[in-house]
């Protein structure tokens, strides 16, 4: 299991290198710092020394790849590319725009992202499966179809308007919860009611029908046929044999999210001013702050990747007829 | 004359029209192909769907070509000059509903202004009041009174127009489909009345004069009303709304298209070379799988906004600009969204390769292109056609995700996303201004609706695993 272990994650390695080349190329090569520069200060009449200027105080006044200015093993390590890319190997994402940690901000902002992103998985989960369940209990009967229908319906509404309706009738109209805003603490828990309804409200459509089809394949199964013969409530074989088999594929579909959680909900987080990391995303996005996406770009593949190692290790322990090749 | 002009997304969309109607036209003489289809429209879902569809289609298609009208020409020059304003076959048939563009925000059916302004009156006194429309409902001597008897009359009218419109439609067809059966005229518009016939023509007619119905109300009120109010500056929300489909579409199909050959070569390539080849396309899509979609793209479309702020020459107007951003944005869109596509080409070519038809092929010497054009590809066409389906209404919806995130389509075109991003203030607002939000959503739910509805049909038509259950 260690050497599987040891060999996915080795594995991993050259993808990451991958991502790393991938961003800098779209930051550095497509466009040239002097751009960057010109565009952050404005287009009309700026002056080569302004650019400078702005260069030197964001440290992008390197070359980009190779330093002739300088001697030794500082030819490659004084440039960009080694301040900018090779240290986010390190965790060392550098300073935003307005001078503050990246790592230090992350670290802060992860809390509130985790507690809507927890709270919502867990919520939609326990929802969407007993909706497909009930579909599933129900099959051919006409519950199933318009509970089909139904989702189908649900998945057609964008996620912006479950949002601005939410926001509207539970915040705006019933007043029973504020629109907007965090605590830190225990008075956080009246700020996040309504994103975790609406998160997970968000889902269901999409998930109870995806569900659904794990439910009726395991049901068409020679097992589940056995289990009815011997006479089995339906309800039993509902739970103990279909529910038990059917977690299989939604247990490591989610797996592969859970790393991915860290990095917040970028819809949710800006509508209901959530100080987590998708609002930092999207703040970063609108300010134009290069270094904060990049450093969330390299951040998002290694959970990502993460995701991929958790979900194969999950396979060969819930499926035992897995083998670890 | 007018100069037309050809965008970049226009000639996509002309090209993909083409590419369809030749398909259609070859599948019409191969049984194997037209089969799954006839399947489909059997379904009263899908055939409704696909009406409601076509309709979307159709609007979207007359948006798309676009023209500049010349500038009066006073004498001093041969060359003609053109205005900048670049518009399209739609823009003229919607004519006053473009052009009647009120000072702020009204609401729906409106015939006074949705806030109040300090009028100056003859004898010099001043009072603040809704201010009547400069369009809407001008033709209203007193609103108060006139105005529902107006609308009444106007939407019984609709509904006369309707009902002639489909009962000739329903002959038309009765007429065809007799001269191919070779029936009555008379018994076939009976069965499809009773809901007998073979395809679900009742299902289609009805939803034909569902359409035609919004169509006639379209025509008789939107030039005297604003049906769904005006926006922040005045201007039509229904229009907007109609506009934003071609965005829409766009989104949905040349994402599909632009990444489609990409897909189909690398994932075909990769399961059917092995070695080496299948290693390289791998990890590609492994890469490029794991940067996370929405960061890819925000980090794309920031580079190519700085492109553009660098490069204003290469622009002639602004539609120009954003029309390349919208065409970028579905190539980034693309670039996230291939590697599924290709996953599953993969897959079903490494089996492919195995199976005895091809081993023959293989056997008799054919060369491994002509195996896979002529042996693979069309046995894994289903495979794309359900990927193309399916796709289509997931990229709507995140059209209007990605332009409130502020990385979608430019700020200044038509679409609900940004119809969206700018109705957020407007709810915050006090009495509260809902139109804009209810226009986009209804026109972006009808179309992902109808869209995921199709797909699913098609899905269990072409997908033989589903078929055989």
């Amino acid at each position: 299991m260690f050497a599987y272990i040891v060999r996915r994650v080795a594995y991993a390695l050259p993808i990451l290198i991958g991502v790393n080349m991938l961003t800098f190329v779209l930051f550095f090569v497509v466009n040239s710092p002097d751009d960057m520069a010109r565009m952050h200060l404005g287009m009309k009449r700026v002056t080569p020394e302004a650019v400078e200027k702005w260069k030197a105080e964001h440290g992008y006044n390197k070359p980009v790849l190779y330093n002739r200015t300088v001697s030794g093993l500082d030819q490659l390590t004084d440039t960009i590319f080694f301040d900018k890319s090779i240290k986010l190997f390190a965790f060392d994402f550098g300073y935003a725009d307005d001078g503050r940690d990246i790592s230090h901000d992350i670290q802060q902002r992860m809390w509130p992202s985790l507690a809507i992103a927890i709270p919502v998985l867990m919520i939609g989960l326990l929802v969407n499966i007993t909706f497909a369940m009930l579909m599933a209990f129900f099959r051919g009967t006409y519950l199933d179809v318009s509970g089909v229908v139904l989702c189908v319906m649900l998945m057609s509404i964008s996620a912006l308007f479950y949002i601005i309706g939410g926001q509207f009738l539970l915040g705006k109209l019933f007043r029973l919860v504020p629109i907007s805003g965090y605590e830190t603490g225990i008075d956080a828990i009246k700020f996040l009611v309504l994103p975790v309804i609406i998160g997970a409200a968000s889902g269901i459509g999409s998930g109870s029908r995806w569900y659904r089809t794990f439910f009726l394949e395991e049901s068409g199964k020679d097992f589940v046929r056995t289990a009815r013969a011997k006479g089995l409530q339906e309800s039993i074989v509902l739970f103990r044999h279909i529910l038990r088999n059917a977690l299989v594929p939604i247990v490591t579909g989610i797996v592969v999210v859970l790393p991915l959680l860290f990095m917040g909900s970028l819809l949710l987080e800006s509508f209901f001013a959530i100080p987590g990391l998708g609002s930092y995303t999207i703040d970063a996005i609108n300010t134009q702050d290069f270094a904060i996406v990049r450093a969330m770009v390299f951040l998002g593949s290694v959970l990502y990747i993460i995701g991929l190692i958790l979900t194969d290790i999950t396979y060969t322990v819930v499926d035992p007829r897995v083998r670890l090749t | 004359m007018i100069k037309p002009v050809i965008l970049w997304t226009d000639a996509l969309i002309l090209l993909l029209l083409a590419v369809v109607i030749g398909f259609a036209f070859y599948a019409k003489s191969k049984p194997h192909l037209r089969s799954p289809w006839r399947h489909i429209f059997t379904s009263k879902l899908a055939s409704a769907s696909a009406v409601v569809l076509l309709m979307y289609i159709l609007i979207g298609l007359l948006d798309s070509l676009h023209f500049r009208l010349p500038l009066e020409n006073n004498g001093n020059s041969a060359e003609e000059h053109y205005a900048v304003e670049v518009l399209s076959v739609l823009d003229i048939i919607l004519g006053p509903v473009r052009t009647q563009v009120e000072k702020t925000y009204s609401a729906p059916f409106a015939t006074h202004l949705f806030t109040r302004e300090t009028i100056q009156h003859a004898d010099g006194s001043q009072s603040r009041e809704f201010p009547r429309l400069k369009y809407g409902g001008v033709h209203l001597a007193d609103p108060a009174n006139e105005q529902t008897r107006d609308i009444r009359d106007r939407v019984l009218i609709s509904l006369l127009q309707t009902l002639l419109a489909t009962t000739a439609l329903l002959f038309l067809i009765s007429s065809m489909l007799a001269r191919r059966q070779n029936r009555p005229v008379r018994v076939i518009a009976g069965d499809i009345l009773a809901a007998r016939s073979i395809a679900p023509w009742h299902v289609t007619l009805t939803t034909i004069g569902l359409v035609l119905l919004l169509l006639f109300l379209a025509i008789n009120l939107a030039g005297a009303y604003h049906v769904f109010g005006t926006d922040k500056v005045g201007q039509d929300v229904f229009f907007q709304s109609l506009k934003s489909i071609r965005t829409g579409l766009v989104i949905g199909t040349l994402t599909t298209l632009v990444m489609l050959p990409f897909a189909i070569l690398l994932g075909i390539m990769a399961g059917y070379l092995r070695g080496w080849v299948d290693d390289v396309i791998q990890y590609s899509y492994t890469t490029l799988n794991s940067i996370p979609g929405v960061l890819l793209i925000a980090a794309a479309i920031l580079m190519l906004q700085v492109y553009i702020a660098n490069h204003p020459q290469d622009f002639e107007t602004s539609l120009e600009r954003a029309d390349i951003r919208l065409l970028f944005l579905c190539i980034i869109l693309g670039i996230t969204s291939w590697t599924g596509l290709c996953r599953l080409l993969r897959g079903e070519a490494l089996k492919l390769r195995e199976v005895e038809y091809i081993q023959a092929a293989v056997a008799f010497g054919v060369s491994r292109a002509k195996v896979i054009t002529r042996h693979i590809l069309p046995n894994v066409m289903h495979i794309v056609l359900i990927t193309i389906v399916l796709d289509f209404s997931g990229l709507v919806l995140a059209e209007a995700v990605l332009s409130y995130i502020g990385i979608g389509v430019d700020p200044t075109m038509n679409s609900w996303g940004n119809m969206i991003n700018r109705a957020r203030l407007e709810m915050a607002r006090e009495p509260m201004v809902w139109w804009s939000l209810m226009s986009a959503f209804i026109f972006m739910f009808v179309l992902v609706l109808a869209a995921n509805l199709f797909s699913d049909s098609v899905r269990d038509a072409f997908d033989p695993r589903l078929r055989q259950r």
